[in-house]
Parts: C-alpha cells; sequence; structure tokens
C-alpha cells in the first residue's frame, strides 16, 4: 500500500463518516410549524445527579400531561462542568436550533450559558439557579427564573429568625459566590447580633472544628447553607455534637431527595422554600400523586421547579406562536398556568414574586417530609429588581 | 480562643487525622509492597460505606453494616486486583494512573446504576451517639472518640501484621526483593491479591466508619482520596509509620488552619474579608505543607530515597 | 518509521478536511467539536513533552491551562470594562487582541512552570506526580476562593477576542486560527525534538546516569523542558478559553490534568501526534456516548481500561504496527 492511497482510503473514510453524521443531526432539525424545540441542559451524573434528575422528570410529567405532540425535548448531561454545559449550549443552538433553553442546576454553569443564549435571541427559563448578575443590571427580556432569585430562601430565613424571636445567630457557608451571596442575603433581612459568620471550604465533608467554634460561641442558634452531600453531613455530625440550638436553614439541604439521607437528624429542623408537597391546591395535589406515582418517590423542590417551567412553556404556546418571538414572550410574562406553588406572578425583572414558607421537617410513617408552619415573607420580590431596566 | 476551644480543636484535628490514616494505610500498603498508585482506592472506599449503608437498611444492625463493608471492599478489591490491577505491576506509572482512573469512572457510574442518585442513610448506632465529657470540662462525641480508638487499633493492628507474622515478613520481603521471594517459592501472586484485597478492606471500613457521620454519596471518594494521596506523600510513601504521622499532620494543620486563619487575619481586617480570605488561604494549608516538605525532604519524612 | 509519518499526516489532514466537510454541510457545531480537539491536542502536545520526551508525569497541567484560561478571561474583561488592570506602579490595560493575550499565557504559564518546576524537580517517580498534583490543587481552591475574578462562577467574556485580518467568531475561521497554531506548534516541537536539546532530554529519560557522565545537567534540562511544555499548554488554554467564550476554576481541577493525560495515553506516549489522535476519538466518545445511555461514563471508563492494557503505544502504536505487518 503506497502513502497515497492510505492519504486518499483515509481522508474518503473519514469525511464520509463526517457527513454521515452532520447527515444524522440535519434530519433531526427538520421541523413544521408550531413545533417547539426545547433544549434542557442539566446535571445527569456524578455527585449532583439528584438535582437534575428531578428537574427533568418534574419537567417531562408536565410535557407528558400536556398532551402536545409537537414539543421536542432534547436532553444534555453537563456533568456539573461550566465548560462542557457552554459546548452543549453551543450545540443546542446550532444543531438542533432549539427555540427555548432550560435545566441548568447551578449558577456558576447559568451564568455562563444563559447570557449568551438569550443574546442568540434564545428563551431561558431557568428551574434553579438565580444568579444575583441575572437578576439585577444584566437581567434579559428573554430570561424568565420560575424559582427563585438566590438570594430570596435566605432573606426568608433571616426573616424567620427574627420572627421566632432569635437575636444572636451563628452562620456558615462554603467560600463561593453562592454561599457568599447566601449570608449577604441572611444578613439582609436578620435583625439580631451575629454569634459568628465562619466560610467552610467547598467540598468540605468535616465539620467537627466548626461545630466545635458554634459550641463556644454562646449563640442561640444557627443558620447555614451547605448544598448537597456537604449539607447531609453536616447535620448528622450537629446532631451528634449534642448541642440543642434551633437550626434554620434554606430547603437545598432539607429537600426530598435528600432528607432520607439525614434521618432522624433533621427532625424538627425549619426551613424556608416557596413549595412544599402539602401546600393546599389542586394542582399541587395533582402533581404529587402523579410524581409519586410515575416514578415511584415523592417530587422534591427542584422537581416542582422543573414542573412549573414546563407549565409556563406550555401555558404561553396556547397563546402565541414561537415565530413571533414578541407575542411569546408577552405571553411567557402573563404566567397565566396553574403553578404548583399558588399565587405566582413575574416582577419586571422576569422573576418570581411569590410567598415563602417556613417549614419544618417531620416524619410520616418511615418517610421524612415537610410540613408547613407559617409564611417567612408574602408576596416578596428580590432587591435586585430595582436596578433592571425592563 | 479560649485554651478548651484551642485542646478541642487539636482532638478534632487528631480525629481527622486518623480518619485519613485509615484511607492513607491500605494505600501505602499497596504502593509499598507492589510498588502500584492506586487511584480507584476512593472507590473502594465509597463501595464500603455504599455496602454498609445498603446492609443497614436491611437489617438495621451497625455491626453487620461494617463486616458487610469489610467483606464487600475486599472482594471488589480481589476482584479489579485479580482482572485488572495485577497486569499494571510491571507497567509505568503513567499507565497505572490512566487504568485506575478509568477504574473510578466505572466504578461511580456502575454505583450510580445500581443505587440511583440520591445519597444514602447510614447512621451512628444508637449505642455510640451522644456525648462525653472528658477531663477539663470538654464535651466530646463519643463516636468521633472511638473512630479515634479503632484508628489506633487498625494502626497496631498493621505494625503487629508486618513485623510479627509470617504474612508480614513476606510482605517486607517483597517491597525489598521481588523477585528474590518469588525464587523463594512465596506464590507472589497471591501475595498480591491478599495486600491488595487487605487494602481495599481498610479503604471500605473507613467509608463505612467516615458514612455514618457523612454524606454517603457518588463521588464521596474523591475528596478523601487526594487528601490520602498528601498523607502518604507527607509521610514517604510505603511507610506505615509515616501514613500514620502525615495523616495526624495533616489533620490537625487543616483544623487548626481552618479555625485559627479567620482569627489571625480577623485581627487586622474587616471580619467579613478575613473569614473569606483566611479560609481560603486555609483550604491551600496542606497542600503548602506537603509543597513544603518535599522540598526539603523530596522522599517524605519517613520515606527511603 | 515512515508508515508513522504516514498516519500523522492522514490525521492532521482528517482534523482540516472534517471541519471544511462540516461547512460545506452547514453544520457549524461539528466545526465546533473540530476546534475543540485542535485545541485540547495542543494541550496534549505540551504535556507530551515534558511526559512522553521527559519521562515527567506531571499531574498538574491543568495549573498552566487553568493560568492561560484566566489571562484570557482577565485581561479580555478589563477591556470589556474597560477600567485597566493595574494603575500603579505603571498602568496596564485589558486587551481584547488574541497574540497580546497568547504571549502573555505564555509568559505567565512558564513563570508560573519555573516555580513549580524549581520546586518540583527536587523530588522524581511517584512524588512528582503528587506533588505536581498537590500544586494544582492550590490553584484550584485558590482560583475559587478569590473573588475578583468571579470566584466559582468564573468569567464570561460576551464577545470573541479579535485577531487582526480575521473575524473570529465565525466558527471556521477561528477553527482555521487554532489549526494553524497548533501546525506551528507541532512544526516547533518536531524541530525541538530532533535538536541537540532534544536529545538531551530524551537522553535524561531513558538513561540518566549516561546522560551525565556526557556531561548533560539533567534537572536543568528536565526544568527547561517542563518550563516550554507549560507555555504551550497555557497557550492552549487562552485558546480554549475564547472558544467557550468563558473561563472558570474547573479549567485547574485535577479532572483536567488527567484529561489531557487521557488524550496522550489514547493516541500514543511520546508520539508527537499522539495527543491529536487521543483528543479527537475522546471528545468523539464523550459527545456520541452522551447521547447513548446516562451512564455513559462506564463504557468511556471501559474502553480506557481496554486501551491502557492491551493496546500500549495508543491507536498510533496500534495502527502503524498493524499496517506494518500487512505489507
Amino acid at each position: 500500500m503506497n502513502f497515497k492511497r492510505i492519504v486518499k482510503l483515509g481522508c474518503g473514510a473519514l469525511g464520509a463518516a463526517a457527513a454521515v453524521m452532520a447527515l444524522s443531526t440535519a434530519a433531526i432539525s427538520e421541523g413544521h410549524g408550531g413545533d417547539v424545540k426545547i433544549g434542557m441542559i442539566t446535571t445527569l451524573t456524578g455527585g449532583g445527579a439528584g438535582l437534575g434528575i428531578d428537574i427533568r422528570d418534574g419537567f417531562m410529567l408536565a410535557v407528558e400531561q400536556s398532551g402536545k405532540d409537537n414539543i421536542e425535548v432534547f436532553v444534555e448531561d453537563d456533568q456539573r462542568k461550566p465548560e462542557i454545559a457552554v459546548q452543549l449550549a453551543d450545540k443546542l443552538i446550532q444543531s438542533e436550533q432549539v427555540d427555548i433553553m432550560t435545566g441548568i442546576v447551578w449558577s456558576n454553569l447559568a451564568l455562563a450559558v444563559i447570557p449568551s443564549a438569550t443574546a442568540q435571541g434564545k428563551f431561558y427559563i431557568s428551574p434553579n439557579a438565580g444568579p444575583t448578575q441575572l437578576a439585577g443590571r444584566g437581567c434579559h427580556e428573554n430570561y424568565f427564573n420560575v424559582a427563585w432569585q438566590n438570594d430570596n430562601l435566605h432573606e426568608a430565613a433571616g426573616a424567620y429568625t427574627n420572627s421566632a424571636g432569635l437575636s444572636n445567630t451563628f452562620i456558615l457557608a462554603p467560600n463561593y459566590p453562592a454561599g457568599q451571596d447566601a449570608l449577604t442575603g441572611f444578613k439582609r433581612m436578620y435583625e439580631g447580633e451575629l454569634a459568628g459568620e465562619v466560610y467552610t471550604r467547598l467540598g468540605q465533608t468535616d465539620y467537627a472544628a466548626e461545630i466545635a467554634q458554634i459550641r463556644a460561641s454562646g449563640a442561640d442558634s444557627v443558620f447555614f447553607f451547605l448544598p448537597g452531600g456537604m449539607g447531609i453531613s453536616f447535620l448528622k455530625q450537629y446532631a451528634d455534637s449534642g448541642i440543642d440550638l434551633p437550626v434554620v436553614g434554606p430547603a437545598f439541604s432539607f429537600d426530598q431527595g435528600i432528607l432520607q439521607a439525614v434521618g432522624a437528624a433533621a427532625l424538627g429542623v425549619k426551613n424556608t422554600s416557596q413549595w412544599s408537597k402539602d401546600i393546599d391546591n389542586a394542582a399541587n395535589a395533582a402533581f404529587v400523586e402523579t410524581f409519586e406515582a410515575k416514578y415511584g418517590r415523592l417530587p422534591s423542590l427542584y422537581a416542582s421547579q422543573g414542573f412549573d417551567a414546563a407549565n409556563l412553556i406550555i401555558s404561553a404556546m396556547g397563546k402565541a406562536d414561537i415565530t413571533d418571538q414578541d407575542a411569546f414572550r408577552a405571553a411567557l410574562l402573563e404566567a397565566d398556568f396553574d403553578s404548583v406553588r399558588g399565587d405566582f406572578e413575574f416582577g419586571n425583572n422576569q422573576h418570581p414574586i411569590q410567598d415563602i414558607y417556613v417549614r419544618e421537617v417531620i416524619q410520616e410513617g418511615d418517610v421524612f417530609t415537610n410540613k408547613i408552619v407559617s409564611t417567612g415573607l408574602t408576596d416578596h420580590q428580590d432587591i435586585y429588581a430595582a436596578e433592571c431596566a425592563l | 480562643m479560649s485554651t478548651i476551644l484551642l485542646i478541642e480543636q487539636l482532638l478534632n484535628g487528631l480525629q481527622f487525622g486518623v480518619m485519613l490514616f485509615l484511607m492513607a494505610a491500605g494505600l501505602t500498603l499497596i504502593f509499598g509492597v507492589m510498588g502500584l498508585i492506586n487511584l480507584a482506592h476512593g472507590s473502594l472506599y465509597m463501595v464500603g460505606a455504599f455496602a454498609a449503608a445498603g446492609v443497614a437498611g436491611l437489617t438495621g444492625s451497625f455491626a453487620l453494616a461494617l463486616i458487610a463493608s469489610l467483606a464487600a471492599a475486599a472482594m471488589f478489591g480481589a476482584l479489579i486486583e485479580l482482572t485488572v490491577i495485577r497486569r499494571l505491576y510491571k507497567r509505568d506509572h503513567l499507565d497505572q494512573v490512566l487504568a485506575t482512573f478509568a477504574l473510578i469512572l466505572v466504578f461511580s457510574e456502575g454505583t450510580r446504576w445500581a443505587f440511583g442518585s440520591f445519597p444514602l442513610f447510614l447512621n451512628i448506632p444508637d449505642m455510640l451517639s451522644g456525648t462525653v465529657m472528658l477531663p477539663g470540662g470538654i464535651e466530646y462525641s463519643l463516636y468521633r472518640l472511638t473512630i479515634i480508638g479503632i484508628g489506633l487499633l487498625v494502626a497496631a493492628g498493621l505494625f503487629l501484621l508486618i513485623s510479627k507474622t509470617r504474612v508480614g515478613m513476606r510482605i517486607r520481603a517483597g517491597e525489598n526483593d521481588r523477585e528474590m521471594i518469588s525464587a523463594l517459592g512465596v506464590d507472589i501472586s497471591v501475595l498480591y491479591t491478599l495486600v491488595f484485597a487487605l487494602g481495599a478492606a481498610l479503604a471500605g471500613l473507613s467509608g463505612a466508619l467516615v458514612g455514618a457521620i457523612q454524606s454517603v454519596e457518588v463521588g464521596m471518594g474523591e475528596p478523601v482520596l487526594i487528601l490520602a494521596f498528601v498523607v502518604i506523600v507527607i509521610g514517604g510513601i510505603g511507610s506505615i509509620k509515616g501514613a500514620l504521622a502525615g495523616a495526624i499532620l495533616v489533620g490537625v494543620t487543616d483544623t487548626m488552619g481552618r479555625t485559627l486563619l479567620p482569627v489571625i487575619f480577623g485581627s487586622f481586617m474587616d471580619p467579613s474579608a478575613a473569614t473569606s480570605v483566611g479560609s481560603a488561604l486555609a483550604s491551600m494549608l496542606i497542600y503548602i505543607l506537603m509543597a513544603g516538605v518535599l522540598v526539603f525532604k523530596p522522599t517524605g519524612l519517613f520515606g527511603e530515597a | 518509521m515512515l508508515r508513522e509519518t504516514h498516519l500523522n499526516g492522514i490525521i492532521l489532514l482528517a482534523l482540516l478536511i472534517v471541519p471544511l466537510v462540516a461547512l460545506a454541510l452547514n453544520e457549524p457545531f461539528i466545526i465546533t467539536l473540530a476546534t475543540k480537539v485542535t485545541i485540547l491536542a495542543l494541550a496534549g502536545v505540551g504535556l507530551n513533552l515534558a511526559l512522553g520526551q521527559g519521562g515527567l508525569i506531571s499531574f498538574g497541567h491543568a495549573i498552566f491551562f487553568g493560568l492561560g484560561g484566566y489571562s484570557m478571561g482577565i485581561l479580555a474583561s478589563h477591556a470589556q470594562s474597560f477600567t485597566p488592570l493595574m494603575e500603579a506602579p505603571f498602568l496596564i490595560e485589558g486587551t481584547n487582541l488574541m497574540p497580546v493575550i497568547w504571549i502573555v499565557a505564555i509568559v505567565v504559564s512558564c513563570l508560573a512552570a519555573l516555580l513549580v518546576g524549581l520546586l518540583s524537580l527536587r523530588t522524581s517517580g511517584v512524588y512528582f506526580i503528587m506533588v505536581t498534583l498537590a500544586f494544582g490543587q492550590m490553584f484550584y481552591y485558590f482560583a475559587i476562593s478569590w473573588p475578583a475574578y468571579g470566584g466559582e462562577d468564573g468569567l464570561v467574556i460576551f464577545v470573541r477576542n479579535e485577531f487582526p485580518g480575521l473575524n473570529t467568531l465565525v466558527p471556521i475561521q477561528f477553527f482555521g486560527l487554532c489549526f494553524a497554531v497548533l501546525c506551528a506548534v507541532l512544526f516547533f516541537v518536531s524541530k525541538l525534538n530532533k535538536s541537540a536539546f532534544g536529545l538531551a532530554l530524551s537522553g535524561a529519560h531513558f538513561n540518566p546516569e549516561r546522560a551525565e557522565t556526557v556531561g548533560i545537567d539533567i534537572t536543568r534540562v528536565r526544568l527547561v523542558a517542563f518550563v516550554i511544555s507549560a507555555g504551550i499548554t497555557g497557550l492552549a488554554g487562552a485558546l480554549f478559553a475564547d472558544l467557550n467564550r468563558f473561563v472558570s476554576p474547573t479549567m485547574f481541577s485535577w479532572h483536567t490534568s488527567g484529561q489531557i493525560m487521557i488524550f496522550i495515553i489514547l493516541g500514543g506516549v511520546a508520539r508527537l501526534y499522539g495527543p491529536i489522535a487521543g483528543a479527537a476519538v475522546y471528545i468523539i466518545l464523550e459527545h456520541y456516548l452522551g447521547a447513548f445511555s446516562e451512564y455513559w461514563q462506564i463504557y468511556l471508563g471501559l474502553i480506557l481500561l481496554f486501551v491502557v492494557l492491551f493496546a500500549q503505544g495508543g491507536l498510533i502504536g496500534g495502527l502503524s504496527k498493524r499496517e506494518a505487518a500487512h505489507d
């Protein structure tokens, strides 16, 4: 075999392979009028996969229940890596030519993807992350958040701490932007003294040193924001430390997917959330029942947000065609759907104005779950909305 | 900061160090005997924790859960030794790093496939929960004291095993001269499988013990794997004594750094900024320690040149 | 050896032709993927100089990949917000000119490599692997908790930086630019390998005693190789950041270091074109396995395991040997 033949053969084969790859994706992107293509980028592998899977399952449940056959959803796994998320966004926009994007769990990934997606004329409906940068001056007419602005649940926790008569609290969060935002949000509403303020390492698993500091600080309560496994570790170790100060936190560490792993250590803890499975409305009752029937587990906060995100899109589809962006945007802004959290409307920055509840962790039979004990903040809107020019 | 708090933090550092030792002991043993870098050691830690959580969920017994963690990790350890690891002993470190990196991918996603994407429940047994009052008025977790005890027992057991028993003699002989020991008629491949399974079992045990006070989830082995590597490199790779010294040094440095640095920075900075800068530096501290040790002793504290 | 040269030609040609075909078929995303392959291959070529040629198994090359990325991110973000980077003692302004960014990325990476190398090269073998890993972790945690440039959020650059005479926002033009850089670096490294320095470096790797007796200062040769290798990886980092218009601490993580090593192993250690083949196969696997199963990383792991255990010499080794057997 001589060199020229090898080159020819090699190039031919690779060229053909590229052509086949290109054609196969091209075939998918052919559509017909009235269809809406949704690109979902979420975390489906690795440690944070539970959150992404819940968002996806909630979203797909709503799509299925709508009975619409003109919605096409492309689900992609970002592995919780921002670089991968950016490339998946390029893929969805360039090759699948989606109209709407959604799905991202984490703020840092959202910040990497959303500005460029909205600048390219795509809608982005956030089912979880609500970074500060995109709520104020960085707001965009094509960006809608159906969950919360990142500070909201922490603000509600601050407000609750006041109303519970606690005035010397110890606060801790991981040392990264969302952690710093959490403590800032809490302090914005909280009126008492701080017994201590500690930043832990992201991904830290042993909290003995911090718990010793809490014990020595003379605090009357503890506020913490430690999402995922960090929260599980902290709560188990806290429960075992013999300290029995009341604990307050945002819902992320007390969500349905995590509670079973924390067990009795979380019982009685107050946490703030815009959703709970016992919110009394027909949409929520139906959601909880159908979700459990289909997936064999109770829905989480994240599942409820995915479900609402899909219903928001479906409601807009009933009013406007996606090809008419202005009309579709107006239809989204009306938020004319039955949110599982009850009343729901968008503020000027297209983030929710909503009630935030205080929940308590309880045990129902073998299952640990939450029940609402009071309303932390009513019709709450984030403070960044004032800076948004929309 | 009061003296009592300082002593309590030292104790916390010791306890963290002992947890790291349980993980690092197996890693350093495997390196010492077979010359193998095993990145998948963290996966065996995860296997131990999941096995314990699974068995505790079914039977409600923590003792059975610990046995299950030892058995499952040893079994998976022997399995990967027989299928994959033994092909790597004669390869260079690069191939070992890559192959065991690939094993991490298989183990992590395999565990997620088998157990789902949500963290599992594993709790401290009632007998060991709660706190005890130590002399000097320190209220300390009984379970953490138990971990310190188990860790020291394991350390003593390993020293005895290696210095006093026939297997230990072979291990030492194998470390010094691999050809010689096989020439003497010792079946080296069985010995290697045994040592690997022993190291795996230690990782599994530490996964189960730590899993009871942490989160049992996919990927839990990776942060602790990196720390265990830091430990054995500081101590000198292959040395159990070094692993113990390195683990305690790392545990105490990390814990004291986390609590003291923000205070130190707070003496001349605004408190919010001080906590942020202090904890940033604290998270880098053990790596700085490791680099520092290696600059002065390139083969670690107890390593042979 | 001639056969391998042929194979190398084919690999390079294929990397050039695939995006051109994609352009003809109007599939811009394939061009993006090819650009990613080109840039990651460049990072691999950099590491391969230290690892393959010099036998220095660095588990910390993510440091330089990240520093290159942040050089771009920091300079471009200051240009984007029209704020100077530094005013005293002398004024430094941001920039969005790629050539300037590249030079900064290379210089910064080389300086960091000089420092890391001076300390790390005191050790060898497994200690070297681990101490480079430790330096990587230091940079990673620093990047996460340093708030000035976004911390864990990273930095978003809205518009890709400029290169005189090109519109870098057009995917095929940016690809062409990256491809040209890769070719230039390949040319440079192949010359370097054949030079007296290259021979001294492989001498220090394969036969250190003999190298010393002929008067080669082994540590110095290794340090220079480590620094050059870091410079190339840093350049790749700057390009990677421009591909995504985004930088984050993930670029510093030990997974990134591991990934760059994987490209080299997949393609074939110490083979100049190995990282190109390795990066291409890795990206294709990542992209198409992901669509095939939620648990795609299991398959990726098994494939990697197979290559390490049974295909020594990687893809290029395997393919060129088989060819020889047919003749």
